[in-house]
């Protein structure tokens, strides 16, 4: 085993930036580091950042990566960095091929950052960004005290995904979730016309009354937020009572969760994207002939299936090359769609040739949903032999359930949606007209965990100081869930109060 | 680099600390900790801890693989890995952390209020230390004190005029020369001796000597934070006593009667041949369930603690272990001749629940 000296890997970087740029790969400058595998823990830890926030969870991290690397369960060849320029780590005992492989997937990651339509609104200071909050937050942990501030950002970890992921793409402010205006409902009630001769006819005074009252219980209906607010973090951030260190704080964990969102959309094709790059940079020009077996052995262990858990870099890759086989060869658009036969499909040949063209494409417009949605085809899911388990209650084992691609695709969609969180909005801040916050969870036929919804709505009274309802579905009955500060309670809800 | 890690990485210790706290009367019941240190840490099973979220329910939900296989094949439980919305597999995650065994012993002191050791009074025990501290004109030339040698040599030729500022040359002669000397410290004695004695006669079965297990992992945990080198000795007795090892004394298994003088008797002449009290701090520890042989070997044993064990020991701590045979006389006869005994302590241990308070009260003296 060699390991690199500086000039060497110098050489080797220059070499495969070369090849990714003739490929027609568009990335920032990336800076590359050399760590030793606990200074990588340590960026790992992080988030792949060289500083945060001053938090026990990061040591945790730490100490459970430090614990699995001893044990020789896991290994991290390398951290990139969603910035510009990108940072990326590199494992200093990494062989020479290990390396290149590296090099070569981090240059795939640096273009999928750069040009995915849902990276375009992420920070890309964040370095400088992350460092900031850790100097914000260690002055208020001198100001008041450190076991107070992270007691609070324990409460604010809790809530962290409580944001709305497709909100990257709207503007900042939505004019009406502004707070109502505590106005008196208006007095006067609009009349119909007519000529002041036949007003007490036209407008007879009974009429008058229902009008008012209708327009007074119009106004006490009246809701606020006036619709569901999906980013909770934002609404809290704007509407709860507190202080400014820990609205501060707050809105540091949104804005790190913003940051963060768009690499939980886009795992599959990120990963599937520099991992289909890496391997066509290494075979068709980097490799050496003696290295061929270290990388077909990294590569394969990289994209290994395992049963009852989906490869990410694996199912990425795969659509990937299925995609570009598809548009080379010709088989998409209507005619294809619409053939019925089976053998003709199979054997469906059209000279197209734009299947590279198309994967830019698709890396450049797609998250992992649409990505999804768009391209796993039903002879995608049989080739690669997909399918669903489910728990067995009898013998309390994970069993395959089902290899039906409808049954397939609805279950990797019902995960990728809303980043795999639960759907949680709030639908009102003035509940029983007592201040009390009320959410709503999205019922899509899964129920929430109702110990972890327990301790998350502790977190949420602490940060709205008011009791705090959730309305959900537990054993199959709709409910509201209630924290008033000292008990838990819950409530069933008959059908028309669910609705 | 690593540095800013260790920060978080020492919150995360406390944070761990507060939990084993709150644990620590659990642990000492069920005796989960023994046989889990090595020579300076014990790994300590804890619940993982999690920040709480919103969360889906994904235990019956399952989700979605790949390989091959008929509906109804089980494919192993499907652990999450953190990539990426896979499922997450169900029951309760432990995972060990390991924890300083000083740092359990000061965990274990705060949750027990134990007062620290005081030491013997300090000319009962003395140790000579040396250390190389002072500075000699005399020595060997190992020891010669570079520093001091020079400036010796720099002020002697300054002062005669044979210092050259064009060409500064030192050259140091005998007297100039300067060594490091040994100075002598006194301090208290820091070992301690650990007597174990145990009755394994018929009546002491597998339960009662996992009590005493267990006592005996925390009263070594906290001796061995208090002084520097201590050392554990093991003697068994049914009608007639035996030093062993630690293995044996744990798992032995005798029948017959109970003599404990037999057991004091050995203690006795062990401290006295092995472990005097001038250079050890002593401390016996005696677990039985109390059912002394009639025929004044009470007494026997009353005259032995009185004569020889407690004017040598630090402490001597009485553990009357119940068993189904019932528990015995011997700690009242014990109570009623060593009632106002400084350094003895007894407590009844009638089941695993009073471990705690009996360990707290062994402890709980400061001797």
């Amino acid at each position: 085993m060699t390991v690199l000296d500086q000039e060497h890997l110098t050489s080797l970087i220059g070499e495969i930036e070369d090849y990714a740029r003739a490929y027609g790969l568009d990335f920032f400058p990336v800076i590359f580091e050399m760590l030793d595998y606990e200074g990588i823990n340590m960026v790992a830890s992080y988030g792949g950042f060289p500083t945060r926030y001053p938090h026990w969870r990061f040591g945790m991290q730490y100490e459970y990566m430090q614990k699995s690397y001893g044990y020789g369960l896991h290994k991290i060849y390398e951290m990139v960095i969603n910035n510009n320029p990108c940072y990326a780590y590199l494992l200093n005992s990494n062989q020479i091929v290990d390396q290149k492989l590296v090099i070569a997937h981090v240059y795939a990651h640096c273009d999928f950052f750069k040009n995915n339509a849902y990276f375009k609104n992420t920070n890309r200071r964040m370095m400088d960004e992350m460092a900031n909050h850790g100097n914000r937050v260690a002055d208020y942990m001198s100001t008041y005290g450190r076991d107070l501030v992270e007691d609070f950002i324990d409460v604010c970890s809790s809530l962290e995904n409580l944001i709305d992921p497709n909100a990257l793409f709207e503007p900042t402010e939505r004019r009406e979730d502004r707070a109502p205006d505590d106005a008196p409902p208006p007095r006067d009630v609009a009349r119909l016309k007519s000529k002041s001769y036949m007003d007490p006819f036209i407008n007879p005074p009974a009429y008058l009354e229902q009008q008012r009252k209708a327009q007074e219980e119009a106004h006490a209906r009246q809701q606020f937020p006036s619709r569901p607010a999906k980013d909770v973090l934002r609404f809290l951030i704007e509407y709860a009572p507190l202080p400014n260190w820990k609205r501060d704080i707050l809105s540091m964990i949104r804005e790190e969760g913003y940051y963060f969102a768009p690499q939980a959309q886009t795992k599959i094709m990120n990963e599937g994207w520099a991992s289909y790059w890496h391997e066509k940079i290494m075979t068709e020009k980097a490799l050496r002939a003696s290295e061929l077996v270290d990388f077909a052995d990294h590569h394969s262990s990289t994209l290994a299936v395992h049963p009852g858990q989906l490869n990410p870099y694996k199912l990425g890759y795969e659509l990937f090359h299925d995609i570009e086989r598809r548009w080379n060869t010709g088989c998409f658009g209507k005619d294809y769609d619409e053939c019925d036969d089976i053998a003709r499909k199979a054997a469906w040949k059209r000279d197209a040739g734009e299947g590279r063209e198309k994967i830019f494409q698709v890396r450049a417009i797609y998250n992992d949903m649409t990505f999804v949605d768009e391209f796993l085809t039903e002879e995608f899911c049989r080739q690669h032999k997909l399918f669903t388990y489910s728990l067995n209650e009898r013998n309390g084992r994970y069993e395959i359930a089902d290899r039906d691609f409808r049954a397939v695709k609805e279950k990797l969609l019902f995960q990728l949606t809303n980043l795999g969180h639960p759907y949680v909005t709030v639908v009102d801040a003035n509940f029983d007209n007592r201040g009390e916050l009320y959410l709503k969870h999205r019922f899509d036929g899964v129920e929430l965990r109702t110990d972890y919804a327990k301790a998350t709505m502790e977190a949420l009274y602490r940060v709205w100081t008011r009791p705090v309802h959730v309305q959900t579905v537990s054993s199959e009955a709709a409910v509201v869930l209630t924290y008033d500060g000292t008990t838990h309670r819950e409530r069933a809800l008959s059908a028309a109060e669910a609705a | 680099m690593v540095q800013r890690i260790e920060r978080d990485l020492n919150r995360f210790r406390h944070v761990v600390r507060g939990l084993v706290k709150k644990e620590l009367r659990k642990f000492m019941v069920t005796g989960e900790l023994v046989g889990r240190q090595g020579r300076e840490m014990v790994s300590i099973p804890i619940r993982q801890i999690e920040i709480p979220t919103f969360r889906h329910e994904t235990r019956r939900f399952g989700g979605v693989g790949q390989g091959d296989g008929e509906p109804g094949t089980p494919i192993g439980r499907a652990e999450t890995d953190g990539k990426g919305p896979a499922g997450d597999s169900p029951g309760e995650h432990m995972v060990e952390v390991e924890v300083a065994l000083d740092e359990l012993a000061r965990i274990m002191a705060e949750e027990l209020e134990l007062p620290n050791i005081r030491p013997k009074s300090k000319d009962a025990i003395e140790a000579e230390h040396g250390r190389f501290t002072g500075i000699h004109k005399n020595g060997p030339e190992s020891l010669r004190h570079f520093r001091r040698t020079f400036r010796e040599a720099l002020k002697r030729q300054i002062a005669s005029g044979a210092y050259d500022f064009a060409h500064p040359v030192i050259v140091p002669i005998k007297d100039d020369k300067r060594y490091r000397a040994r100075r002598t410290i006194q301090a208290p004695e820091t070992n301690a001796v650990i007597l174990y004695l145990m009755d394994v006669s018929g009546s002491m079965g597998d339960e009662q000597k996992d009590v005493v297990r267990n006592e005996s992992f925390w009263i070594n945990t906290w001796l061995r934070h208090q002084y520097k080198g201590v050392v554990t000795r093991f003697i068994v007795h049914d009608a007639e006593a035996r030093e062993v090892d630690e293995h044996t004394f744990f798992h032995t298994r005798e029948s017959g009667g109970t003599r404990i003088s037999s057991a004091y008797q050995l203690a006795a002449d062990l401290i006295e041949t092995e472990c005097p009290p001038s250079e050890f701090n002593l401390y016996l520890f005696h677990f039985s369930d109390g059912d002394n042989w009639g025929g004044g070997d009470t007494q026997v044993c009353v005259k032995l603690l009185a004569e020889r064990l407690l004017p040598a020991a630090n402490l001597f701590c009485y553990g009357q272990v119940a068993s189904p045979y019932g528990s015995g006389a011997f700690i009242n006869d014990l109570s009623s001749a060593f009632k106002s005994v400084d350094n003895v302590v007894l407590a009844e241990i009638g089941s695993r629940e009073e471990i705690y308070d009996s360990i707290k009260k062994f402890l709980g003296k400061g001797r």
